[in-house]
């Protein structure tokens, strides 16, 4: 069985899994039903100073598919609404009753170096492993002048890292919003500061769903709405792509990270560790089913890396960095071709219609004495996958390369890319 | 699937409650969270094999569409857009050997979309929902045609001809329109008098008046109607019960099927009908598995569908084969009758066994008999011809074109009286759309 022990900013912990600053990390009930669960570690749900914020009713909006699953949830929830006492002294109880659990106390002020250092000393003093910035809360803290509003100068990440950096000797993390055009800059000014480690993405801004009868975005509060973070599995592609970046880039390569966004399945972790995670948070997933997805996330993990014979995390984390690249990296002689298999075809039709209506009409159909017929005309078929992608049934429709022995050619030496629009690039750059 | 118990919980005879239990929805509707589950599962196939398998080409993976977006209403326009009747044909729709025999999961997941389930829900919806109808008439042509026959063919042939802005006149015999969905199918695939309702939401739309007690040759011929009205189709279907052609069939207590379905759908009180104790049915349409299965449901104790075929040879779908087991019915295949046996009332069938030799059914010399105390006899209606001496009537049937005109100019004719495609509810409102629209193009040229 392979060995799930993770390092992360110098903390280890028994699994990757460690639940995100949010409602199921509120207090020491929801955590010790975590812990008995299995998951490794949790990150607090995020402390102010007192007196407490007060939440609203209702918190949560859903975007659901047509049947009965939720992509992703977006909330309104702000930051813990106890008093900050109460949570150092459940924290300082849960530490000791669980003392192989990891504990990161997560938390969030105004902009003023003495708030931050004071809060900083006091959660640090709780006995918590590390303490997360939480610079994301992409709703009402940032009209404080706090959350997101922090997160999207790198100016003000890196002070606020700084700052706690000085008055702590455990482990920082700060937590990045993606609501910002280039993630790359905010994790610069988080390493500047001091960071350990990264931890990302907090929420996505949002407007889930509008209610048609109310007239106002859900969810509703008395007859109105607001803009909310939006979390789960819709938004784990946003996630891997921010956390692939720091990753691969020099200036940000020295910062764990600690990755978040849509993690519901150990495949969903098994992505973020390839592309270079040290650990997972996970809430989304927690709030829709319980805590008992804990034991698939880890059996799964568990198995995938026994299937591939990874016997640590350490073993294929950052395995898919080498081949995340800029796209005039890619090779433009490279030709796949799209191949029906026509036993395993139910007909259905939806290869044909969308490679018809909306691509490159690669996809005859044909009416046969037992039924329909589906071929791809090769010469037209220009390897896009819609067809694969759209077909119900699995393997089906495979991609398959054209042996055609041509070079590796990317963009930049290509014939076609003519002196002018070189220039233009180089201009860009 | 949910059928319900046919037995007495107390091993005594069945209650009143427990008969009218039997005869409520075979098929409770789905759910709103079944209604969810089940049309998000559908591929939205691109020309879909359903709606080529419909006879009236309702637009399936459109209509469940609709309903996975929830706009259950919208679904039921495009439903009933197409087939007027959809409420009906989704409750007794052979959907096995139609749309859901197509779905293109009976291969992929060993398992069709439930269309009919889903339509009901739609249609259902609408009906008990809309305040008006939804479709709107046209403006009046002045034209008005005769319509004979109120069942479904002539219904919606009434319906499409009403929305094209004609005035029409329906002439019924009986004293309640609907013809065979009124009278003549099982009462646990129309439960809640449903026939009735679909009825009255069909004339919803306006321009359509029934003329009920007026039987064609009776009260009037084909000739007067065409003196009155700028053109006429014929919905009459057929409605003559084949007779056995043995001895011992005028014995008290045999009796066609249909008059046993028809006196269950128009009874008060079900317990008041007795099926008797020994039941025979002899034919292997649907109309025997509906006859034999209500029989089974008022409390019959033997019930024996006897069939002069096999399994794959009988009219009636798998499906209802299977219904009919479930039901506690005794299928015996192979067998023909000889003779009815009794003094004044009917007390046993002898039967030959039969067998194909060479392609031809031949009787083996093998006798059987059966006790029976009621005998419903199910082997086909035919063609009531007398009054239609001006047409031309093929294999017993009005023989039409593909518009159904028939060989008089401006009289058509759809339904079970002409042949099409299966005698099915769905191909009677296919016919009578058609004809509709030929009448209207006639009437427009």
């Amino acid at each position: 069985m392979a060995d799930l022990r993770c390092t992360i900013a110098g903390i280890e912990s028994i699994n990757p899994f460690w639940l995100a600053s949010a409602p199921p990390t509120d207090k020491q009930y929801n955590v010790e039903r975590a812990f008995t669960a299995g998951w490794g570690g949790v990150v607090w749900k995020t402390l102010g100073a007192d007196p407490p914020v007060v939440n609203v009713s209702s918190r949560y909006g859903v975007h659901k598919d047509t049947g009965r699953g939720i992509l992703g949830i977006n909330n309104i929830e702000l930051i813990s609404d106890r008093p900050l006492e109460v949570n150092l002294r459940e924290i300082e109880q849960v530490r000791k009753n669980w003392p192989d659990r990891i504990i990161i106390g997560s938390m969030m002020a105004p902009v003023e170096e003495e708030l931050w250092k004071d809060l900083a000393i006091k959660i640090a003093n709780s006995g918590v492993h590390g303490i997360e910035l939480n610079l994301g809360c992409p709703h009402g803290m940032c009209e404080r002048g706090m959350g997101s509003a922090i997160g999207q100068v790198p100016e003000l990440v890196e002070n606020t890292t700084r700052w706690v950096r000085e008055v702590v000797d455990i482990p920082v993390f700060t937590k990045l919003t993606p609501n910002t055009t280039d993630i790359l800059l905010p994790a610069e000014a988080a390493f500047k500061g001091g960071a350990h480690a990264v931890a990302l993405i907090n929420t996505v801004n949002s407007i889930i769903n509008v209610d048609l009868d109310a007239m106002a975005p859900t969810p509703t509060v008395d007859g109105k709405g607001s803009h909310g973070g939006y979390c789960g599995s819709a938004v784990k592609p946003i996630a891997l792509h921010m956390v692939a970046e720091i990753a691969r880039t020099a200036e940000t390569q020295g910062l764990d990270i600690s990755a978040i966004g849509g993690i519901t399945t150990w495949k969903d972790a098994a992505e973020f560790i390839a592309l270079g995670a040290n650990a997972l948070q996970v809430c989304t997933a927690a709030m829709l089913y319980g805590f008992k997805i804990i034991e698939d996330l880890n059996e799964g993990l568990s198995d995938f890396m026994d299937a591939k014979g990874y016997k640590t995390i350490e073993d294929f984390r950052g395995k898919a960095l080498p081949n995340t690249v800029n796209w005039n990296d890619l090779n433009m002689n490279y030709d796949l071709k799209a191949k029906i298999d026509k036993d395993a075809c139910i007909e259905c039709g939806r290869c044909h219609i969308v490679c018809e209506d909306t691509s490159h009409q690669a996809i005859t159909i044909e009416t046969t004495e037992t039924g329909r017929e589906f071929t791809v005309i090769d010469d037209e078929c220009v390897g896009c996958n819609l067809c694969q992608h759209v077909c119900p049934v699995p393997d089906c429709i495979t991609m398959e390369p054209l042996e055609n022995d041509l070079p590796y050619v990317t963009w930049p030496n290509h014939p076609k890319n003519c002196p002018i629009s070189k220039k233009v690039a180089e201009k860009v750059k | 699937m949910g059928e319900r118990s046919v037995h007495s919980k107390t091993g005594g005879t069945l209650s009143a409650q427990e008969i009218a239990d039997n005869f409520d929805d075979l098929h409770p509707p789905l759910s709103a969270q079944q209604v969810q589950v089940e049309a998000s599962r559908c591929l939205f196939c691109y020309d879909a094999p359903c709606v080529t398998a419909c006879p009236t080409s309702i637009d399936i993976p459109k209509f469940i569409r609709q309903i996975a977006t929830e706009n259950l209403t919208g679904a039921a326009k495009s439903i009933l857009s197409a087939n007027i009747m959809g409420g009906t044909c989704a409750r007794a729709c052979p959907t096995e050997i139609l749309c859901e025999e197509k779905c293109v999961l009976n291969t992929g997941e060993h398992q069709p979309i439930e269309i009919g389930a889903l339509q009901r829900s739609a249609v259902d919806h609408l009906m008990e929902t809309t305040t008006s109808h939804p479709f709107v008439r046209a403006s009046r042509t002045g034209k008005t045609i005769g319509v004979i026959g109120a069942g479904p063919a002539s219904l919606a042939c009434a319906h499409e001809l009403a929305l094209g802005g004609h005035d029409v006149i329906v002439y019924e015999a009986k004293s309640k329109a609907g013809g065979l969905n009124e009278y003549g199918l099982a009462a646990y695939k129309m439960a809640g008098g449903f026939a009735a309702k679909e009825v009255a939401f069909i004339l919803d739309i306006g321009g359509i008046d029934i003329k009920n007690g007026q039987a064609l040759g009776r009260d009037f011929s084909l000739e007067d109607l065409r003196g009155k009205h700028d053109a006429i189709f014929i919905g009459i279907g057929v409605t003559n019960p084949r007779a056995l052609g043995i001895a011992g069939e005028d014995l008290d207590g045999v009796s066609n099927a249909l008059d046993f379905i028809e006196a269950i759908r128009q009874a008060d009180d079900l317990s008041k009908i007795i099926p008797g104790d020994d039941v025979v049915i002899i034919g292997g349409g649907n109309t025997a598995i509906d006859a034999a299965v209500q029989a089974k449901r008022l409390g019959a104790e033997n019930v024996t569908l006897a069939y002069r075929r096999g399994p794959s040879q009988m009219g009636a779908t798998q499906w209802e084969q299977d219904l009919a087991a479930t039901n506690g019915v005794v299928i015996k295949h192979w067998v023909s009758p000889l003779t009815i046996l009794g003094e004044e009332h009917v007390k046993s069938v002898e039967f030959e066994h039969m067998r194909l030799e060479g392609g031809v059914l031949t009787g083996s010399g093998a006798k059987l008999s059966i006790n029976a105390d009621r005998v419903y006899k199910a082997v086909g209606q035919t063609l009531i011809s007398d009054d239609l001496a001006d047409l031309t009537i093929e294999h017993g049937k009005i023989a039409v074109d593909a518009g159904g005109l028939t060989a008089l100019p401006n009289v058509y004719a759809g339904g079970d009286c002409i042949q099409s495609g299966e005698d099915l509810t769905v191909q009677a409102v296919a016919d009578g759309k058609k004809s509709a629209q030929a009448i209207h193009a006639m009437l427009e040229a």
